[in-house]
């Protein structure tokens, strides 16, 4: 089993073909085993469609009106959730007055805020951020006011014996000490921001990949319900592995276990696999590697983990 | 005084250094601290009680006692973390009030915040005092070297060692030209052979700050060796405060009149 980055992409890309291939083999066939697939769209049916709808304006105004609302909605909720989450873990006065309230507010979905929406906003496109707002507030409060909550208190006192006060405690202790805790409630957040932004679309909005989605149903287009749910993993994907990444970035300092998945193996098992003629590049590179760890032990590893954390 | 060889070049960079031999008064810029009749802890948990102390200016004060005697509640309420319970607590006649960029803390360990390299976590104190960021560069710089860190200045404190954590952290506490340093059992967590480099170090870069120093520590040769006077806490109170003789001397190590003090302050700790 080849350990190489890009043989662990190889083996992604074979793992989301072979679903593919899974798909079009049982709707081609319209196998009926108790679940029915015969009604099913097959993958090229779902291909075509989207190649239809990639050439039309509709399908980018959708992407465009979906994106917007759900990126207004997860900034929001990402600027008022952090802020919230510092403010109720370092303050009891806060605790006392938000506190009660938040927890009530925090378990109904956001999704059954569908009627306040309507009733509280002038217009659609307002009441869609709002809700995609409330879905990813709460689980970047909470998050916030964990990691706040628990940092090592030495962090602060140092601070405070410098004569840093309570501003530069919050910049240069509380925020920067929490953002790992952060991050985890950001991954959450945008992940279930997708789930209220696309409801929300099927239940009130016009445009957007969720109501184009639910129009399609209507009508019985199953191949354009497909095109949807595919754009909407595809989004959903792309946006949280971009917060994924922001997050890493922003948290390099973390010390990570020197456990690299296939790191060991691969200087154990380099000495040995030398003489073998197969895999010739993917030794060469690891070598390489190798050796660079060895010589620049710091930075050179850090590269490498950092390397291999991308892979999301 | 042991060795006078290093009066190293970098300490021109550092902020007014004076270059006043220790415990010579009246130019030492090092902050008179004084306990009088405090009782020291939590609030509702008394530690230490009738503590009356006089840390004079630009001393080496040790302190030591077996470990939960209150050594790190008489550093915290010296540091302004924590409010005497009764009593007073005053530094140059002025009662404490909170902490103070004057009272430098040094922590047993990993007090250094993770996320800034070596030196960005030297710079933090002068950031703080708003030094302007290229003075604030150079300054972390030269106290880096002082301490022997300048290779590792990019470092991330993880990535270093647990000596060398320590010597940026007393580096940090120093950036700042605090008038006095509270250091915590510094050296507790370090083996014997880098807790004795590390005492070495810390009395050659402590030459010329002037500042005054209550070292907290449960090894009583570390105490003896440090100290201008040695406190010692039993049974919730200050038990004695005693002169050693040829402070910061290797070579006092026989001295009779060390011998015998080393003897007494075992035996009064119980062991």
């Amino acid at each position: 089993m080849t350990r190489h980055p890009l043989g662990r992409y190889a083996l992604r890309l074979v793992a989301l073909l072979t679903a593919l291939g899974l798909w079009q083999l049982l709707t081609a066939l319209d196998v009926d085993i108790w679940l029915r697939f015969s009604q099913f769209p097959t993958v090229t049916d779902v291909t075509h469609a989207f190649a239809g709808r990639l050439t039309g304006s509709d399908y980018w105004t959708d992407l465009t009106d979906s994106l917007t609302r759900i990126l207004s909605g997860f900034l929001l909720a990402a600027v008022l959730g952090v802020a919230v989450g510092v403010l109720v873990a370092r303050s009891r006065l806060a605790e006392d007055l938000l506190g009660p309230v938040l927890e009530v507010v925090r378990p109904i979905p956001a999704i059954a805020l569908v009627p306040v929406a309507i009733l509280l906003f002038p217009s659609n496109e307002q009441g869609i951020v709002f809700i995609t707002f409330t879905a990813a507030f709460f689980p970047v409060l909470v998050s916030t006011r964990h990691a706040v909550r628990a940092l090592t208190p030495v962090w602060e006192e140092a601070v405070r014996t410098m004569g840093g006060g309570r501003w530069r405690i919050l910049g240069s202790v509380v925020l920067p000490g929490a953002l790992p805790g952060i991050f985890g409630g950001l991954s959450v957040g945008i992940g279930v921001s997708w789930i209220c932004v696309i409801s929300a679309e099927m239940i009130s909005g016009q445009y957007g990949v969720g109501y184009r989605t639910w129009q399609d149903y209507t009508v019985v287009d199953y191949p354009g319900v497909f095109v949807g749910m595919v754009t909407i993993g595809v989004l959903g994907w792309v946006t949280s592995t971009a917060v994924e990444l922001l997050g890493r970035r922003l948290t390099r300092w973390l010390p990570r276990t020197s456990y690299v998945p296939g790191g060991r193996s691969r200087s154990a098992v380099l000495p040995a696999t030398a003489p073998v003629p197969g895999p010739v590049v993917v030794k060469a590179e690891g070598d390489s590697q190798y050796q660079s760890d060895a010589q620049q032990q710091g930075s050179g590893e850090t590269e490498q983990e950092a390397r291999d954390e991308h892979l999301v | 005084m042991s060795t006078s060889s290093e009066t190293t070049a970098p300490a021109a960079a550092v902020p007014a250094p004076t270059s006043a031999p220790r415990l010579t008064g009246a130019t030492a810029p090092g902050a008179r601290l004084r306990f009088d009749a405090a009782v020291l802890g939590r609030p509702g948990a008394p530690v230490l009680h009738d503590v009356t102390l006089d840390v004079r200016p630009g001393e080496i004060l040790t302190v030591v006692g077996p470990s939960g005697c209150g050594k790190s509640t008489l550093l915290r309420t010296l540091a302004g973390l924590l409010a005497p319970l009764a009593g007073s607590v005053e530094q140059d006649g002025r009662p404490l009030t909170g902490p103070s960029a004057d009272r430098a803390l040094v922590f047993q360990e990993d007090a250094l915040l993770p996320w800034r390299t070596l030196r960005g976590n030297v710079e933090l104190p002068l950031a703080i005092q708003g030094v302007p960021r290229s003075g604030r560069r150079e300054q972390a710089g030269s106290w880096l070297a002082r301490v022997g860190l300048d290779a590792q200045a990019k470092q991330l404190p993880h990535r270093v060692s647990g000596g060398q954590r320590q010597r940026a952290q007393l580096a940090r506490a120093l950036a700042g030209s605090p008038r006095a340093v509270l250091m915590d059992e510094p050296f507790g967590a370090l083996d014997a052979q880098t807790r004795s480099g590390m005492q070495d170090l810390l009395v050659e870069v402590l030459r010329g700050t002037g500042a005054t120093v209550v070292f907290v520590t449960h090894d009583v040769d570390e105490a003896l060796f440090l100290g201008d006077r040695v406190a010692l806490l039993a049974a919730g109170r200050v038990a004695s405060v005693r002169d050693v003789p040829r402070p910061r001397d290797r070579g006092a190590l026989d001295d009779p009149a060390r011998v015998a003090l080393r003897r007494a302050v075992l035996s009064s700790l119980g062991t």
